[in-house]
């Protein structure tokens, strides 16, 4: 077994004759904290929902953990270990924050399709749902539908329901977007526990959390890789500079 | 919390209680027995009750907006007549008590067939496939004469001589207290459904049918499982109306009685569980009552139907429902003298429209049954323009009044919601 958890090889993506994705290839080391930057428009969630499944590639190869998972629907590429938020929140909106959690724990925990399991009587799994929401901080919201919750526990919730199944590769796209300062700062400690041990990789603009949380860093540019490589030396790349924040002027 | 769970609890005792006793309050001491009108009227009850609770499985808890409901329910009905013909013939040593079981396996049996095409898709394509799937079954009732028996449907005798308690179900009330004891049965089952990983994964995809891949599940299969079991109890009221019909014909199985799940399920109020079953009450009711007196029913149910949709789509358990904080807090009282306020130009209101409907009713269809429009003892002529004239203002002046009370309706409603809010702790 090769040390990449999650490898792309000539990733390309195109909608119409619109490329958005042109050849990207990148390695995310076992255990690696890797931060994906770029101007708005990148394609950096785009990259995401290929790898997730949720787009097929137009080409090249996703390999997680050795296996190729491009072509695979989302919940079989989940069922093997890589998990993923979105940018915009995405959550069971009526359902209470417990229900959400709970839910995102299910398939993991091995209840599958069942229709004959009373729900109120796993004490493990109620047990680890209730885990995951005092680690969340969002304990007394318990009982609250996830469609009421201010912004920031929607997004804590979000970042929980894509650990809580326990998957060893995590992509969180833009995770503190729209955060004040102090709730930036929770939802990075809160990152830092829970990616302990995983594969973390995550788009994100705030170069405080990027410089903060990653080993590694990549800067994608118009569907391209135009840099990868640990913070200080991209944050030294005149190239990145350039490209990123004239891009970003642009804008 | 365990305040309202135990309210909860009473209710439904107090409902079954009611179901129980129901009989009993009409019962005629010249002939000795209940009245069949009302006996038939709550076997109605009991087994629309299951089919919206079934429905209920697709619309409220999964999402899923399904126009081909009535085909299970009616393959459980057709099933059935068979079952019981079997059972006479003595080639089916099961009592009476059980037949409704295999009655749901037939509804189950179809759902998974015709589930495995329909649920691949979701939203609108979803509702597409099972209208053509309810279409299809129809021309198949006409097709397979030996299985439908064609125009005419099939017919049985449910006295096949076999019960678990010795029972003959001649009777009416016979037959009712099985019913009652199925639609319990049914009722239980499908609550307990809710509180599995399917129904809970179910209500996620009703929700965010996306999200549900990213979290290990397959959508397409919750959809098919939870159809699948729909199915089923559908399937268990299909049979209970062919136990107490003998005779099953298309009525069961066509796109008329889809269309009546779906009403039911959502007059009641399709987020709540309960909903469907208050539903199936109201529209039986409406069914058999109203029609009784008017040739109109079917228009009520119409206008009832659309004012809900525009006004309350959470449907009469979500108008209860939303009562709950000023319960909680004690300030019912407080909306006494509004609702009094917004129900006298209600009534003139619906008055007015009734009197529309009926005029116009009695002018056409009335007139060529040879009936007469009575109200109050006073016969009534169509053709004056009095009639006419005082309908349409108990309408319009109805509706202007309760235009306004509705507005400061609102205003008291909003202080006290507003007043009732507990403190946003802020972070
Ligand atoms: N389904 C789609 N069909 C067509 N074009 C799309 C589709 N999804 C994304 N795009 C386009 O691809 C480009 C990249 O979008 P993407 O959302 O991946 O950018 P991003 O890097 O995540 O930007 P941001 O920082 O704003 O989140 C955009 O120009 C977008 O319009
Ligand atoms: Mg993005």
């Amino acid at each position: 077994m090769s040390d990449a958890a999650l490898a792309l090889k000539n990733v390309g993506k195109a909608f119409g004759n619109l490329e958005i994705i042109r050849g990207v290839s990148l390695d995310i080391a076992r255990g690696e904290r890797h931060a994906i930057i770029g101007p708005n428009g990148a394609g950096k969630t785009t990259l995401f929902n290929l790898i997730s499944g949720r787009f097929r590639i137009s080409s090249g190869e996703i390999l997680l953990n050795d296996v190729r998972i491009d072509g695979l629907p989302p919940h079989k590429i989940n069922r093997m270990g890589l998990s993923r938020s979105f940018q915009i929140t995405s959550i069971f909106h009526r359902l209470s924050v417990f229900e959400n959690l709970r839910c995102a724990l299910l398939w993991s925990m091995g209840y599958r399709y069942s229709f004959w399991t009373p729900l109120w009587l796993q004490r493990e799994l109620t047990a680890r749902t209730d885990a995951m929401l005092e680690d969340l901080n969002l304990t007394p919201r318990r009982d609250t539908a996830a469609g009421l919750l201010s912004y920031a526990d929607q997004r804590a919730l979000e970042i929980g329901m894509t650990i809580a199944g326990g998957a060893s590769v995590i992509l969180l796209d833009e995770p503190t977007a729209g955060m004040s300062n102090s709730e930036t700062d929770n939802a990075v400690a809160l990152i830092r526990r829970v990616s302990k041990g995983k594969t973390l990789l995550m788009v994100e603009h705030d170069m405080k959390v990027v410089f903060d949380l990653a080993d590694v860093i990549t800067v994608l540019v118009y569907g391209q890789v135009i840099a990868s490589g640990p913070p200080h030396i991209v944050r030294a790349n005149p190239a990145v500079q350039e490209a990123y924040l004239g891009a970003l002027d642009a804008a | 919390m365990t305040a309202s769970r135990f309210w909860q609890i009473s209710i439904w005792i107090l409902v079954l209680a009611l179901a129980i006793a129901a009989p009993w309050a009409f019962y005629n001491y010249h002939t000795g027995r209940q009245s069949g009108f009302v006996i038939s009227m709550l076997s109605q009850m009991g087994m629309m009750s299951i089919l919206a609770l079934s429905y209920n499985m697709l619309l409220g808890q999964a999402g899923l907006f399904s126009l081909c409901h009535a085909t299970f329910f009616g393959i459980g009905g057709y099933a059935t007549i068979h079952f019981l013909n079997m059972a006479s013939a003595g080639s089916l040593p099961l009592p009476m008590e059980l037949i409704p079981l295999l009655s749901g396996l037939s509804g189950l049996g179809l759902a998974i067939v015709l589930g495995y095409i329909a649920t691949k898709q979701r939203a609108t394509a979803f509702a597409m496939i099972t209208l053509g799937i309810g279409e299809l079954m129809v021309t198949s009732a006409l097709m397979f004469q030996h299985f439908f028996g064609g125009e005419g449907g099939v017919n049985t005798n449910r006295m096949i001589g076999r019960s678990l308690f010795g029972l003959t179900y001649a009777q009416g009330i016979q037959v009712y207290y099985l019913i009652l004891a199925w639609t319990l049965l049914s009722a239980l089952a499908m609550f307990f459904l809710t509180m599995t990983p399917l129904g809970r994964m179910a209500n996620a995809s009703r929700d965010n049918f996306e999200r549900v891949q990213f979290v290990g599940y397959d959508p397409r299969m919750v959809r098919f499982f939870q159809f699948a079991l729909s199915g089923l109890f559908a399937g268990i009221g299909g049979g209970l109306y062919a136990i107490t019909y003998e005779i099953v014909t298309f009525d069961a199985l066509a796109a008329p009685l889809s269309a009546n799940a779906l009403l039911m399920a959502y007059i009641g109020g399709s987020a709540s569980f309960g909903g469907p079953i208050l539903g199936a009450v109201l529209i039986t009711l409406l069914q058999s009552g109203v029609s009784l007196m008017s040739n109109s029913w079917l228009v009520y149910v119409g206008v009832l139907f659309i004012s809900m949709v525009i006004f309350a789509p959470s449907g009469i358990m979500g108008l209860v429902t939303a009562h709950g904080p000023i319960v909680r807090g004690g300030q019912l009282g407080r909306l006494a003298v509004p609702y009094i306020r917004v129900l006298v130009p209600g009534i003139l209101m619906v008055a007015g429209f009734v009197g529309l409907v009926e005029l116009t009713s009695f002018l056409t269809i009335g007139a060529a049954q040879g009936k007469s429009l009575v109200l109050f003892g006073n016969k009534i002529d169509v053709h004056a323009t009095l009639p006419w004239l005082s309908a349409a203002v108990c309408l319009l002046g109805g509706g202007f009044w309760l235009r306004l009370e509705a507005r400061s309706f609102r205003r008291v409603w909003e202080g006290l919601m507003q007043g009732l809010k507990p403190q946003r702790s802020v972070a």
